[in-house]
């Protein structure tokens, strides 16, 4: 969040582009030491490489300021992942006392960072629902990422008696088994998320690629796959989910591929839909006639092309498979105990709220708060890609 | 009855008194969140009974100028500045309430596209009593009567019934002439047409123009005339104001500014049609570069092509001419293999090529490239021009680095293009012309013998399209290609034709050389074809039409269908 | 008239196909159970003789066709065999809850339907007002909200602080008919607020598409007056989309029911479901997967159906 309004604040205008990298960097740089030192770890020697490691990545951002917006963007993030092996190989030995969340999360940050800084330009003419959606959606971003860290307790960790009251100690109180609220709403957002996301990419690749094989191949492929996808999608999703859910049991493993599977089809439709439209494009006839292979045809004629229409879907997507996965945890077929979840915190605590509690409201709240942040950004990306075609 | 007569009898005692009158109109467009001049102060006066034609190309706003004369301006418009005086009244202060009881009444509008202006939902003849009734001017029983009164009158056939038809029901020309009667239904005293006839073939054209210009006629009402095409215009209008970037060029009564035209863009716009392909003296040779032998083709159960063959020799221009629906793409795509025929074969260069696109090796789909009508939907906007060009380069000739940017360079310089300027452009940065350019450079790049250009100008205004043609021409002289030239233009087909085949409903009906298929005798399809391209000549329809009735011209067959 | 009973017809033939086929999925999906199904629900210390005991009763020594015919039979008939858990039949197990689900979603969609409609329609009326944008944000964020908490806001709300309703909505068949609708207010109420921003969202996107298109234009420059263009020229042609986007959400509320039922308690057919899966009562599950399966097409197949009754290309031929 520090990042987002430093660069939101502090530098308007022309200036931007070196002004708001430096202070990326800078930020990017503040939070490696915030992380070093609470993981214990030999930080100030450490200092030395981090500075020429942003250094660097500073002198290459310069140099790409010069290329085509996209391009840029590309390349950082590429080149950003390469700056975090760097990082890993020479301080192993700090590194390896993070969990490998901690890891993927900061990498999650700084591609948030730079994109803002790539994408400014758009970012200023956003309105204020936009704003709050990404605001959020980085909040929930550091949370899940740094969540050892913030977290006061252990996730599993019974740190005082049942249903103990809000205070001091125990920020939000304690849950059913006496653990720490607090601590389980903030390894929350690291395991809903979590799986929710892996899901929606999941469902992405399948129902994406097989929806593009489909429009791009035409004939039996496409009439064959369309068909299985009808009846599939004939069956209302939770109710196809409860079914198999209950054949092949409720691990983590097992929600992920039943509900990436009956997601893909829902993808399968608006990725064949939107493909479809490219398709009987002029352009992709001149390529065939050209000779060109299937592969070629798919990645370079057809994919630019559907990109906005699928960046959408896939955040709508990520919303429904959240609101999903918490919507079995709740029913208690989701995410199981030990495991801090959402979905299961408001049902483990539903009594509190006859009390008069609203304790098990705050992680039903974190739900809503993600998807509609989430929406909120859509609803935008949606009104810019439309607005661009008119 | 009664009505029309008395408001013609008061039409007429007035005439020559000013009824509309716009003066520094302004209007704004809205574009990426700011609004934009698009017409920047026109002046317009329009007196009884007098037809005003607004002639322009794209991006002139003569639409939007036709839409402001009623008050009216589309969502992401306004009206920024000027004064649209009607009868004496302000327009475009008037609240919605005063505009509603002109619009229908008074001042009446016919879209361009009458399909879509239709209600789907709702039979013609209910759709024309609607402002009759709702204005209160005449009961259902007598704005029915009138209804089937003026389709009569407007030469529709069955005119008795065609009213209670849907509009689906119903063909394109009908649907215009339809759409006619209903702006007339209240004999208002201005009827704006925008565009009527742009999406017609020229067979059909002819029958609405003469349509909408007897009724204009009997019943003296004024009108704004909005089109492209000067010569259509010109049988329509008194007087024509020339449009261009929102500016006024020119105005001035028809017959004035077609014999002396004052401004080089009126001039220009008069000229576009003169250029022609000098004729060529050689004999074809023996084999032709592509041979059509007897093909026979279908879409489904529909067939399209019955028993078509045709020619094309090397370093030709062979036009196929026909309207929508005889054939002439789908030739062009059984020629490039997208549709295999049903019976007969394509030969190129005497050798039997597989029906099936995906059949034929590199070499064969090399020398045979494509430009395509919509230049648009033809290059992918995602791509710059250097990749849409290089990519031929690359997959076909296997050139790579700086082998590939020296030659892309090279084909933009050939199709007059600045290479430092639009190697690295996106297809959203290029006008009309610009990307048409850039599809004929990639067809370019593959080095073909032949190129099969599917009504590559249609899409364009007259002028780019000139540009587009001699650029063909010249590219032709100097690399020796043949064209298989779709159009369905017949001004384009005099430019750059050398042999011509005329097409109907998936037969070839005659062909030969351009002198021979378009001097006399023709065959009686191709007389209607030719005889229906407007000209610039101001007497062109009614000579037209007059010879038409007295049966020594050829007309549609069953005519008013 | 005989294309489009033609069509009806060709309609109504695939949405039986795809009940058929829904029925093999849903029997089929119990073989892909991986490892023994006896020995799964009796546990590992089962003797083989009880496991043979229980496999004859399910059918299980039989042939898979043979099987999923016995039972698609039974559905046809009424008869879903015997739960696992409590040796009951099914049929009756399903009987009132079905009843009870039913009720909940017909007072939902009462509410519901009307209410959206009307909402929406004035969204687009006066789109990009003030009215328009408040709407969307709120409908925005409400169609993000899961329905448990839209439920457990308006426990807290106004049962728990105001005291004006029960939490729980434990109704059965000897209560009047006053104090059932007063216990399943809450559930309905819910279910309510999630469908009417979906619903109204849907039927704002297809007015104004419907709006933007040229024979309203032509409508507008004729000089109609507002009313007379909704109702004489839009709403014939909005009639598709709008029975597209009531069915849609119908089909939306028979799903969303599950999550309401378990926050209230409410004896219905998605309670029933969620506990047997909890408890792998396997031929319950099925049995109300059916019956919800079956509720989503046949709604779809009405929305089709309907659509096409109401297209007057179709209607009036060439």
């Amino acid at each position: 969040m520090s990042m987002t309004s430093l660069s939101g604040g502090a530098f308007s205008g022309q200036s931007s582009p070196w002004a708001s990298r430096i202070a990326v960097a800078a930020v990017h740089f503040f939070l490696m030491v915030l992380f070093l030192q609470n993981t214990g770890a030999d930080t100030w020697a450490s200092i030395g490489g981090f500075l020429f490691i942003h250094l660097y990545s500073v002198l290459v951002l310069a140099y790409w300021s010069k290329m085509e917006r996209t391009a840029a963007g590309d390349t950082l993030i590429v080149t950003l992942m390469l700056e975090y092996v760097v990082m890993v190989l020479l301080f192993w030995d700090d590194f390896r006392s993070w969990p490998w969340s901690t890891f993927f999360g900061l990498v999650m940050v700084q591609v948030v960072a730079f994109a803002a800084v790539t994408y400014w330009k758009e970012l200023r003419q956003a309105p204020p629902t936009a704003w709050f959606g990404l605001i959020v959606i980085m909040l929930y971003i550091m949370i899940a990422a740094t969540a050892p860290i913030i977290a006061p307790f252990g996730e599993t960790e019974i740190v005082g008696s049942e249903y103990e009251e809000w205070g001091e100690e125990y920020l939000l109180g304690t849950d059913n088994l006496g653990r720490d609220m607090l601590t389980r709403i903030v390894y929350g957002a690291r395991n809903t998320v979590g799986i929710a996301f892996v899901t929606t990419v999941l469902a992405f690749v399948i129902g994406g690629l097989c929806g593009l094989l489909a429009a791009t191949m035409r004939g039996w492929t496409d009439e064959v796959m369309s068909r299985i996808v009808d009846i599939l999608m004939a069956i209302p999703s939770l109710i196809f989910g409860l079914l198999l859910l209950t054949i092949f049991g409720t691990s983590v493993l097992s929600l992920i591929i039943v509900i990436a599977l009956l997601d893909s089809t829902r993808v399968y439709r608006l990725a064949r839909a939107v493909a479809m439209n490219v398709v009987v494009m002029e352009f992709v006839e001149a390529a065939r006639l050209r000779g060109e292979g299937l592969w070629w045809i798919i990645r370079h004629e057809i994919l630019p092309n559907i990109m906005p229409p699928l960046v959408a879907e896939f955040g709508l997507r990520f919303c429904f498979v959240f609101l999903f996965i918490s919507a079995l945890s709740f029913l208690g077929l989701g995410i199981q105990p030990p495991t801090a979840d959402w979905g299961s915190m408001v049902r483990d605590n539903a009594t509190l709220i006859t009390f008069g509690e609203p304790t098990p409201l705050i992680p039903a709240g974190a739900i809503a708060l993600l998807t509609v942040g989430v929406n909120f950004v859509v609803d935008w990306f949606l009104h810019k890609a439309s607005g661009l075609k008119e | 009855m009664s009505t029309d007569s008395t408001t013609a009898e008061a039409g007429g005692d007035r005439k020559g008194e000013v009824i509309l009158q716009m003066r520094g109109l302004r209007i704004e467009g809205r574009a990426d969140e700011e609004w934009h001049e698009i017409v920047h102060g026109v002046d317009v006066v329009l007196r009884r009974g007098e037809v005003l034609g607004l002639i322009g190309e794209s991006g002139a706003g003569k639409s939007t100028i036709g839409l402001a004369a009623m008050g009216f301006s589309r969502d992401g418009c306004r009206i920024s500045g000027g004064t649209v005086m009607f009868d004496g009244v302000d327009l475009t202060k008037a609240s919605d309430e005063e505009l509603r009881r002109y619009h229908g009444s008074r001042i009446a509008y016919v879209a361009q596209s009458a399909a879509a202006s239709f209600n789907p939902a709702h039979k013609l003849i209910d759709q024309y009593c609607e402002a009759p009734t709702q204005h209160g001017i005449q009961p259902r029983r007598e704005a029915e009567a009138e209804a089937i009164d003026l389709y009569r009158r407007l030469q529709l056939p069955d005119p008795e019934n065609i009213g209670f038809r849907y509009p689906h029901q119903v063909s394109g020309g009908q649907l215009q002439r339809a759409m006619t009667a209903m702006a007339m239904a209240c004999r208002p005293d201005l009827i704006v047409f925008d565009e009527p006839t742009t999406a017609l073939d020229v067979t059909t054209q002819i029958e609405v123009l003469s349509a909408i210009k007897g009724i204009v006629e009997q019943f003296d009402t004024a009108a704004i005339y909005i089109t492209h095409d000067l010569a259509v215009v010109s049988q329509m209008a008194d007087r024509i104001m020339v449009l261009r970037y929102g500016n006024l060029v020119e105005e001035g009564y028809t017959r004035q500014m077609i014999q002396d035209p004052q401004k080089d863009y009126t001039r220009d716009l008069l000229a576009v049609r003169s250029f022609r392909k000098p004729p060529i003296n050689e004999e074809n040779p023996e084999i032709p570069l592509v041979k059509v032998d007897n093909v026979t083709a279908a879409y489904g159960k529909l067939v399209v092509l019955k028993g078509v063959s045709m020619e094309i020799h090397k370093k030709r221009t062979v036009a196929v001419v026909g309207e929508s629906g005889s054939g002439k793409s789908t030739t062009a795509r059984v020629i490039t293999g997208l549709l295999p025929p049903l019976e007969g074969e394509i030969q190129y260069d005497g050798q039997t090529l597989p029906r099936d696109y995906r059949k034929r090796n590199k070499d064969e789909l090399r020398r045979l490239q494509m430009i395509y009508q919509m230049a648009d939907t033809a290059i992918n906007p995602r791509q710059r021009v250097a990749d849409i060009i290089g990519r031929p380069l690359e997959f076909y000739l296997g050139l790579r680095g700086d082998e590939k940017e020296q030659r892309v360079r090279d084909l933009l310089e050939m199709i007059e293009l600045d290479p430092d300027q639009f190697y690295a452009r996106l297809p959203g940065e290029l006008s009309g012309g610009q990307k048409q350019r850039v599809c004929i450079a990639r067809a370019l790049a593959a080095e073909p013998e032949m190129i099969i250009c599917d009504e590559v100008t249609s899409a364009l205004d007259q002028l780019v399209a000139e540009e587009i043609l001699k650029l063909l021409q010249r590219l032709q002289d100097e690399l020796g290609l043949a064209y298989m030239f779709i159009t369905h233009d017949i001004a384009t087909v005099r430019a750059i034709a050398d042999e011509i085949y005329v097409m109907l409903q998936g037969e070839v009906v005659e062909n030969g050389p351009k002198q021979d298929v378009l001097s006399p005798p023709h065959h009686e399809y191709t007389e209607l074809l030719l005889s229906s391209v407007p000209e610039m000549d101001p007497d062109w329809l009614e000579g037209l039409l007059e010879r038409r009735a007295a049966g020594t011209a050829p007309s549609l067959p069953g005519s008013g269908n | 008239m005989h294309d489009i009973l033609k069509m009806i017809a060709r309609r109504l033939g695939f949405g039986l196909g795809t009940l058929l086929a829904v029925s093999i999925i849903i029997a089929g999906a119990v073989e892909l159970l991986p490892g023994d199904l006896a020995q799964e629900i009796l546990g590992q210390s089962a003797t083989e003789e009880n496991l043979a005991q229980f496999r004859k009763e399910l059918g299980l020594d039989k042939p898979v066709y043979e099987r999923y015919l016995t039972w698609l039979g039974g559905m046809v008939q009424g008869d879903f065999g015997k739960s696992l858990a409590n040796q009951r039949e099914i049929s009756e197990l399903m009987g009132v809850r079905l009843k009870n689900t039913l009720y909940l979603a017909a007072i939902a969609a009462v509410i519901s339907v009307p209410l959206s409609l009307f909402l929406g329609i004035l969204a687009a009326l006066y789109r990009n007002g003030i009215y328009d944008r408040t709407v969307n944000v709120t409908t925005l964020s409400s169609i993000s909200f899961p329905e448990f908490f839209v439920a457990y806001i308006l426990i807290f709300v106004l049962s728990v602080h105001l005291d004006l309703l029960p939490s729980i909505s434990n109704i059965s068949e000897d209560l009047d008919a006053g104090e059932r609708l007063r216990r399943a207010v809450l559930p309905a109420l819910t279910l309510t607020l999630v469908v009417v921003a979906h619903m109204m969202r849907m039927t704002r996107a297809a007015i104004i598409n419907l709006l933007a298109s040229p024979y309203i234009e032509m409508a507008r420059l004729k000089g109609l007056k507002p009313g007379r263009i909704i109702t004489k020229h839009a709403l014939p042609n909005a009639l598709a989309p709008i029975i597209n986007v009531v069915v849609l959400n119908l089909a939306y509320l028979i799903v969303g029911v599950v999550v309401v039922e378990v926050v209230f308690v409410y004896p219905g057919l998605g309670q029933l479901l969620v506990d047997s899966v909890s408890k792998r009562d396997i031929p319950v599950v099925q049995a109300c997967c059916l019956v919800f399966a079956m509720t989503f097409i046949l709604l779809n197949l009405l929305a089709d159906v309907l659509s096409i009754l109401s297209n007057p290309r179709l209607l009036h031929p060439r």
